[in-house]
């Protein structure tokens, strides 16, 4: 059977997280990204909202069950308010979502409530490398075995809120394959970088980190003894980096159709020019291809596909572009305007090619 | 007869602004973008002087360049008209520097530009002295109104003829315009204000001001926090009756009464201006270009020419997608200005560059900033400023959108009437 309407449920949730985003979040954005930062109880009333809780069943603090499509929806909810904002809030799934997928019962029991029972509170993870070609299954940053520990070494940058971590979930190769180890704040060897400038999301705080010989007891291998699959991990970075893009791609597109359905240019609103109309058409359109492709990708999730890891790929492979066509079409079509930081636009293009980077920096 | 041999003395040139692109502009772009609305004195002092040293006091295309008359009768017979073309080459290499910096360029830049094609030869010596004087002086355009750009003919800035004191009283506002501050509080510049001289004519009622640094009446009241181009000012402009001599009217105070000659006067400006503009999205699409394959040779990656495109990679094919973009693009501004120089009519071509140059600087800097991956999102390289830069290019001096309508009307024979 097909469907494509949001339970009442995820009605719900979507309700509340735009009532977040259009009180609170969208209208905090501009000064977070011009001072880089957003206040503690912004991003705590984000967390309120119980994306994370709810996707967690009670055994682990939470109050329902995971859903990798009830997950897309509030993530593409939180970026149409603000990508950085909606990053940060989800930042503690970085640390809770694999563990969840990927841990073994004990992790689970020990580790998971104490996420997911308190206050928000920067449990991060990092996954990306500073290379150009970085690929997820091809790790640079490595494990090896020695004695009754791991050690980690390498390099880790994009880690949102390092230098306040409680806890990290790291990615290294071990054995040719990708598998997360479970590291904390303290621990010696772990090095945490200044600040990354960034072109976009300056509002969420991104750091280096470097990794030498890091201590991990073998118990905090994620999934214990055995390897995990790590592309179910990939699979839920993938479809949250998809539907990031898609509500960024949205908030776009419904500022620059707004703007040019007001404007008068030669006599008629800038909307009625049909290089114009032709172009918002399109943006809606392609922003609708990836929502579906994202949206089915994260069925096949929910599902048990087999397919599923190659529908996230493409998902998130498609939203690249569409959130830079998108993005860079709205600041366009506002004309000098669209070039002005009053207008959120040109942010939005700033974040919209962040896109391309970003796999990493949520889970859903 | 077709040929693409570089003037040798743009050549020259070009060896020169090389240096003052790699030293004076390159190591302070970044600490020009990150300290918004501070003034790169230092780039603009050299610039004078050297300018001034070279006899070249004036950005304005026609000035000492292209205008055949001015020059000399030996430099005459040695070369054709390249005014417009050396014009071109500086300013692509000036981008190529960093496009921010060079909006700050001491010499008339748009303003004397508008005086050049609109004013008459007295006009032209008094405006324009003041850019070979002995400290920098800038110049400034403004058109762009809050509530209209793209629809010049809709500006609402009116110009009255005071009978008594023979002056026009001008008053309205302008936005957006680049230079202004610069032009009118930081040096003895001037900002050349369109205004109409009778809204009931509309176009044919549109004329060029000249506003000089100092004239009461006219105040900035806004610099805009902008994506790119930073150094660059781009100030909002008052006018609460603004008093300016009669002379300083540009061109005709008659309204001719079928012609809409003020308007095309503005447009004239435009086939001069917009190749230029284009020129400067070649530089910044050639920096962007340049790094890219240099952060690529130094992870070991070589691009393979020749090859079929089934047999490379993603990142080859792109790079070599990007070549073929910017050197098309910089071969038509090349057509367009030489164009200019020969005086033939050139508002197709001109167009035609501008869409090409701002179509490729932001697919170039997009697909740079994609390749380098979480590299070149950080600020730790410049193309992710390359990438904020180059959008402007597709916006001002004609959006892509009112400048593909050029080309179209050019193409179909339509006139403004016929396709809008
Ligand atoms: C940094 C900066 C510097 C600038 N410097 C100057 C300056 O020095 N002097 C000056 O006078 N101005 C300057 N401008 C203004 C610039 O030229 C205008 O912003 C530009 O012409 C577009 O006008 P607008 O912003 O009002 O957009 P609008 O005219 O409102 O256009 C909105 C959208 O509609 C599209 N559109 C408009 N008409 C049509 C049509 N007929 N068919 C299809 N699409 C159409 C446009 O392409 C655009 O996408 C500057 C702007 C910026 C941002």
């Amino acid at each position: 059977m097909y469907g494509f309407e949001p339970s009442e449920e995820q009605k719900m949730l979507i309700d509340a997280i735009q009532r977040y985003t259009t009180n609170d979040l969208r209208p905090a954005a501009h000064d977070a990204d011009e001072g880089g930062f957003f206040s503690e109880d912004l991003i705590e009333k984000g967390w309120e909202l119980g994306i994370l809780q709810a996707s967690l069943p009670e055994d682990y603090g939470g109050f329902g069950e995971y859903s990798a499509v009830t997950g897309v929806l509030a993530a593409e909810e939180l970026a149409h308010g603000d990508l950085a904002g909606g990053i940060a809030v989800l930042t503690p799934g970085l640390y809770a979502m694999p563990i969840f997928l990927a841990g073994t019962e004990q992790q689970k029991e020990s580790l998971l409530p104490a996420v997911i029972e308190a206050e928000w509170k920067p449990y991060t993870a990092a996954l990306i490398e500073p290379r150009f070609d970085f690929d997820p299954n091809d790790l640079k940053t490595e494990a090896i075995e020695f004695g009754d520990v791991y050690l980690l070494s390498g390099e880790k940058v994009f880690v949102p809120y390092a230098d306040q971590a409680e806890a990290y979930i790291i990615y290294a190769k071990l054995d040719d394959a990708t598998q997360g180890f479970i590291v904390e704040a303290d621990a010696e060897g772990v090095e945490v970088g200044k600040r990354q400038a960034m072109m976009g999301v300056n509002a969420l705080p991104l750091h280096k980190i470097k990794l030498d010989k890091v201590h991990v007891p073998m118990e905090n291998k994620l999934g214990g003894q055995s390897s995990i699959d790590f592309e179910k991990i990939l699979s839920s970075f993938r479809i949250a980096t998809a539907s990031l893009g898609v509500g960024l791609a949205r908030a776009a597109f419904e500022y620059s159709r707004d703007y040019a359905k007001d404007r008068d240019v030669f006599g008629v609103k800038v909307a009625q020019k049909q290089a114009i109309a032709f172009m918002l058409a399109e943006m809606a359109t392609e922003i609708e291809a990836i929502r579906l492709l994202t949206w089915e990708a994260a069925w096949m999730i929910d599902e048990g596909k087999e397919e599923a890891a190659k529908y996230a790929y493409l998902a998130q492979t498609g939203a690249m572009d569409m959130a830079m066509m998108v993005t860079d079409r709205a600041v366009q079509i506002l004309g000098g305007h669209g070039y002005i930081r009053e207008h959120p636009v040109e942010m939005w293009m700033r974040c919209g090619r962040g896109i391309a980077s970003f796999t990493g920096l949520a889970m859903v | 007869m077709i040929e693409f041999e570089t003037p040798k003395p743009i050549v020259k040139q070009q060896y020169l602004l090389q240096t003052v692109a790699e030293e004076m502009m390159r190591p302070h772009s970044r600490y020009f973008d990150e300290h918004e609305h501070e003034i790169p004195w230092d780039y603009i002092n050299f610039m004078h002087q050297a300018m001034q040293a070279v006899g070249a006091g004036s950005l304005a295309p026609a000035s000492g360049n292209g205008d055949k008359e001015k020059e000399p009768d030996d430099k005459k017979k040695k070369y054709p008209p390249i005014g417009y073309q050396s014009l071109a080459f500086m300013l692509e290499m000036l981008s190529w520097g960093d496009v921010g910096i060079y909006l700050v360029t001491p010499g008339g830049s748009l303003g004397a530009a508008a005086v050049e094609a609109t004013g008459t030869p007295e006009q032209k010596k008094k405006f324009l002295a003041r850019f070979q004087a002995e400290e920098p002086a800038f110049g400034a355009m403004a058109m762009t109104e809050p509530q209209c750009g793209s629809d010049t003919s809709a500006i609402r800035t009116s110009a009255v003829l005071d009978e008594e004191t023979n002056e026009w009283v001008l008053n309205g506002e302008k936005i957006f315009v680049t230079a202004g501050k610069i032009s009118l509080e930081d040096s003895d510049g001037l900002v050349v204000i369109w205004a109409t001289i009778d809204p009931s004519a509309g176009r044919a009622g549109m004329r060029p001001f000249v506003v000089e640094a100092g004239t009461p009446g006219v105040s900035v009241t806004k610099l805009e926090h902008k994506m790119g181009i930073r150094a660059s000012d781009t100030a909002s402009i008052v006018l609460q009756d603004a008093r300016v001599p009669f002379e300083n009217l540009l061109g005709s105070p008659e309204i001719p009464k079928k012609e809409t000659k003020g308007f095309k006067g503005a447009m004239a400006t435009f086939d001069a201006t917009r190749p230029l503009v284009a020129a400067t999205g070649i530089g910044v699409s050639r920096a962007t270009l340049e790094l890219l394959k240099e952060l690529l040779a130094q992870q070991g990656v070589k691009i393979r020419y020749g090859l079929p495109r089934q047999k490379l990679t993603s990142v080859e094919r792109d790079v070599i997608d990007m070549e073929i973009m910017l050197e098309s693009a910089w071969l038509m501004v090349i057509k367009a200005v030489w164009l200019a120089d020969n005086r033939k009519p050139n508002s197709l071509e001109a167009s035609m560059s501008k869409v090409r140059g701002g179509d490729i600087v932001t697919k170039i800097t997009q697909k740079a900033l994609e390749i380098m991956g979480p590299i070149g999102y950080t600020r730790d390289h410049l193309l992710e400023k390359w990438f904020r830069d180059a959008k402007i290019t597709d916006i001002y001096e004609g959006t892509g959108q009112i400048n593909r309508l050029v080309v179209a009307r050019n193409i179909l024979g339509y006139r403004g009437e016929q396709l809008r």
